[in-house]
């Protein structure tokens, strides 16, 4: 079972953006926001050279990496081919304008970042 | 929901792409049913004369295998010649009675060698040229035959001739017209390539007509006889005199033909609503194509048709040639032959085998014929499709792109010689091995096919021409080029200029619109598209359309430059680089207070803060109390100045304040791209106005200005716009520039790609010969520049969303 942490509002993130959140065990999380207000989050590393997900550009259901423009499915946290490798996903819950994350998720260190093969 | 039934008649190059396209659009669409009359699957028709020539294998060719089809669940009937079709009741049915119903109808039935009607033609031995069991029927008589007559010495011809002769037949080549390749080639090339060809061992019969062909009694051909009674010895006669479009089916059930089957720009047939055609069968305005370039613009189009998107017309093409005899290098784009009111420039080295001509209208090539030396070919056939200016690169023109100066091109001619393991791509670390190797496999044909695949070419883009050339070097002439203008990015078809125009002549104000407006394939964009759209509505429509942070890159969106470890940069202003005490203070105080690891000095004469957390941001601007530099933009960047005649002992005008001024009336302004200017006291030019976007330098009567000078990738050297007497002048032409840049330029596009694009000329017909719109220009500009805010202090005016700087803590 999922214990829910709050940790904003959907309007505190902006629309097609993002908010970095950061937390005790280290491995900062980026939160989005779709047009549709789909709410997604991430390790805020990218799998290609640990990019700050959460300054990219967002659309679609897609964030592109600011460092070297990866394409990375913010659904799945894997970069669009030709780039291989996948940022490690996080839970959202969605309640009445409010986003949580899971709390079990949030207190686990950050998982080692998967290199991409390319 | 019932799946529509799309079948397709024929299985080549030309209609398969038009499945791959569809495909990908659309993959849920189409029942889909092929039938193809050969017994293999769709293969590289292309690449038939290197097998030919023992280079290649049969299984090396195929671009789609049987589990391809299966895949995507395509329903392949192979071996099977469809005769008929029941347009009313919509039903295909082939030769052994196997039918299809269809609620579209693709015809790809691409195209039938020309046959003379010459007596003896249906002789054992007498063979066309055009696919798989030619080849094998070419590749087994050479094992056991000795003498070996081509009819048509054209592209196709030649190579069937060279492929003969390394098979180790003695090959003779007909050819009617009065030189070889006739069509693709100028009587000196030609010329050339006929003794090049001799000297490796063929025979050629120029202008000879040929009469019959003569049979033995075993009804096999065994000589060619000519219209003056002279006989040449033949155990195999190959006819290459040409091709047909494949219109017999087409004509049958009724659909209109005219050297092909008549289709419009969506490359639906004219007759049949549900009917449409692609490749070498089609003729589009007149013109039915036989290379593959053109064939899969067409699959494109037709692809986005049949997938209901509805966009995209194909308008015909323009095509080049190259021939794929190894050891030769001919190539022509364009109108090669010259005449009437064109020019040409020749280069004639008969004793290096080495020809170029180039064809030159008015300030535009219009077309090249290269011969022996064609590294350059692929960029004058850019040149050529895109219509650029030419007129400042003319006399260099000739010598080929290498020899503008360009760094990132100096691999052109070494593609060839490069090994596998060299790197070609150095943004991504590609080696041509790994471009290769994908271009085998995964039959590509295209530098955009290329890049998805291997990311080469995809970052700073000056390995293109690189790419190009192994792509020509690997897939044979079979490489597309880039199509005339790209689209803005694979949201769209709209290209730039499409973009630029509709914004402005339908007065959009934000990004939705332009996307309702132009068909837009994504809800919201992507990270290209976006920030273009965003630059254009707010350069367009200044104080009008909003400008969107969410669509700007993120370095404009936080007023700094990320760097690789996610901190950033801070650029304060120093105007003209000049400094004081107390600014000095300042900084050395908030990077002891901020611990900010790197303080350098840039080369554009300001002092850079490196490694700033975000979080510390606002309080820095805030403690610094210097204006935002705009270093993270695509924005006027710095004005670089020498000390001038304040100081300098040569000086002869002040660069300093000319520098201060300069940059105070341009800062704030977002633009194309980065724009970089420099003012220089005297013209020993200290402060590198040669460079730059725009270049000011003093003398003693005055200022001369230069513009598009450039010192990044590609370093080209500003060229000279006027020389004028006062300040106010040197402001008001430097800004009508900038400001007929930021109106006409491409979003990325620097100054100086932007003057290659449309030419000095215009640049000064409205800079400075129309005194009017000069000063109209410059009006524009100080509008839109009115009352900006300096971000780093007017969060709110400026929309810095300042949520970004404060992380959420868990």
């Amino acid at each position: 079972m999922h214990e829910w942490k709050v940790i904003c509002r959907v309007d505190d993130i902006p629309r097609l953006g993002a908010r970095k959140v950061t937390r005790q065990s280290g491995g900062d999380i980026a939160v989005f926001r779709t047009a549709e207000d789909k709410v997604f989050a991430l390790l805020d590393q990218c799998p290609h050279k640990g990019g700050p997900l959460s300054q990219g550009i967002v659309f679609g259901e897609s964030v592109a990496c600011p460092l070297h423009n990866w394409t990375i499915g913010l659904a799945d946290g894997c970069a669009a081919a030709p780039d291989v490798g996948c940022a490690q996903r996080f839970s959202v819950r969605v309640e009445d304008g409010a986003v949580a994350l899971d709390l079990a998720e949030l207190a686990d260190s950050p998982s080692a970042i998967r290199h991409a093969v390319t | 929901m019932r799946k529509m039934k799309l079948v397709m008649v024929g299985n080549g190059m030309a209609g398969v792409r038009t499945l791959e396209e569809l495909l990908r659009i659309a993959p849920d669409l189409y029942d889909i049913t092929v039938f193809g009359a050969e017994p293999h699957p769709n293969y590289n028709r292309i690449l038939l004369s290197p097998v030919l020539a023992g280079e290649q294998t049969i299984d090396e060719i195929i671009l789609n295998p049987l589990d391809w089809y299966a895949g995507h669940g395509i329903t392949l009937h192979l071996g099977k010649k469809v005769v008929d079709v029941h347009r009313r009741r919509r039903i295909v049915t082939a030769a052994d009675g196997t039918e299809a119903d269809y609620d579209r109808l693709l015809l790809a039935t691409g195209s039938n060698p020309f046959v003379p009607p010459l007596p003896g033609k249906e002789l054992a031995g007498v063979i066309a040229y055009r696919d798989i069991a030619d080849t094998e029927t070419m590749i087994e008589t050479a094992k056991t035959h000795r003498h070996a007559v081509v009819i048509g010495g054209g592209l196709l011809g030649l190579e069937a001739a060279n492929g003969l002769m390394r098979r180790g037949m003695a090959v003779t080549v007909v050819h009617i017209a009065p030189w070889l390749m006739e069509r693709q080639l100028d009587e000196t090339a030609g010329r050339m390539l006929q003794k090049s060809l001799e000297a490796r061992g063929l025979r050629f019969l120029i202008g000879a007509e040929t009469a019959a062909l003569v049979g033995d009694d075993t009804g096999r051909v065994k000589a060619v006889r000519f219209k003056d009674g002279s006989e040449e010895p033949a155990d195999l006669v190959v006819m290459a005199a040409g091709i047909r479009p494949n219109t017999a089916l087409a004509e049958k059930i009724g659909l209109h033909c005219n050297r092909g089957i008549v289709v419009n720009d969506t490359m639906q047939t004219i007759t049949d609503g549900r009917i449409y055609a692609v490749g070498e069968c089609a003729a589009h305005r007149g013109i039915a194509y036989g290379l593959v370039a053109p064939l899969f613009e067409q699959a494109k189009v037709c692809a986005t048709h049949l997938g209901e998107f509805g966009i995209g017309r194909y308008l015909g093409s323009q095509t080049s040639t190259k021939l794929k005899v190894t050891g030769i290098d001919l190539f022509s784009a364009g109108e090669f032959m010259g005449g009437g009111e064109t020019e040409e420039i020749v280069l004639s080295d008969p004793y290096n085998s080495v020809y170029k001509k180039l064809v030159v209208k008015g300030d535009k090539l219009i077309g090249a014929c290269l011969y022996g030396d064609t590294a350059d070919g692929s960029w004058y056939f850019d040149l050529v499709r895109e219509g650029r200016n030419i007129a400042d690169i003319r006399d260099q023109l000739m010598f080929g792109q290498q020899h503008l100066g360009d760094t990132g091109h100096a691999g052109n001619s070494r593609a060839a010689a490069m090994a596998d393991t060299a790197e070609v791509c150095g943004c991504n670390g590609v080696k041509k091995g790994t471009i290769v190797k994908a271009i085998r496999e995964q039959g590509l044909f295209t530098v955009d096919e290329v890049r998805k695949c291997t990311k080469a070419s995809g970052s700073c883009g000056s390995c293109t021409g690189l790419v190009e050339q192994i792509l020509m070097m690997t897939a044979g002439a079979g490489y597309t080029a880039a199509p005339k203008l790209k689209p803005v990015c694979g949201c769209t078809d709209a290209n730039h200029q499409q973009v630029r125009d509709a914004i402005r002549e339908q007065h959009l104000l934000t990004i939705a619109a332009v996307h309702e407006h132009l068909n837009w394939r994504t809800p919201n964009g992507c990270a290209s598209c976006r920030p273009a759209i965003n630059y254009y509505l707010i350069s367009t429509w200044p104080h009008e359309a909003l400008d969107d942070p969410q669509s700007r890159f993120i370095n404009e969106r936080a007023h700094a430059n990320i760097q690789k470890n996610g901190t950033f940069s801070v650029v304060p202003r120093m105007w003209a680089g000049e400094t004081n005490s107390s600014e000095l203070r300042r900084i050395a105080d908030v990077v002891d207070k901020y611990r900010i690891p790197t303080v350098k000095v840039t080369g554009g004469q300001r002092i850079d803060l490196l490694g700033v957390k975000k979080e510390d941001l606002t309080a820095v601007w805030k403690d610094l109390g210097m204006p935002s530099g705009h270093a993270y933009g695509k924005t006027l960047r710095t004005v670089k100045t020498c000390v001038g005649s304040e100081w300098c002992r040569f000086g002869t005008q002040d660069s300093t304040r000319m520098g201060k001024e300069l940059e105070k009336a341009l800062w704030r302004m977002y633009a194309p791209h980065k724009v970089k200017l420099a003012v220089s006291g005297c013209p020993r030019n200290c402060a590198e106005s040669g460079i730059k976007d725009v270049g000011v330098i003093g003398v003693e009567s005055g200022w001369e200005i230069y513009v598009a000078g450039n010192g990044g990738i590609k370093t080209d050297v500003a060229q000279f716009l006027c020389k004028v007497a006062t300040h106010e002048e040197v402001l008001e032409v430097s800004a009508a520039f900038l400001q007929l840049y930021r109106e006409e330029g491409w979003y990325l596009e620097r100054t100086v790609h932007y003057v290659g694009r449309v030419g000095l000329d215009h640049v000064k017909a409205k800079v400075l010969e129309d005194r009017e719109y000069q000063k109209r220009l410059a009006e524009r500009l100080r509008f839109s520049l009115d009352g900006l805010p300096d971000p780093w202090f007017e969060h709110d005016k400026a929309h810095v969303d300042v949520r970004q700087f404060a992380p959420i803590a868990v």
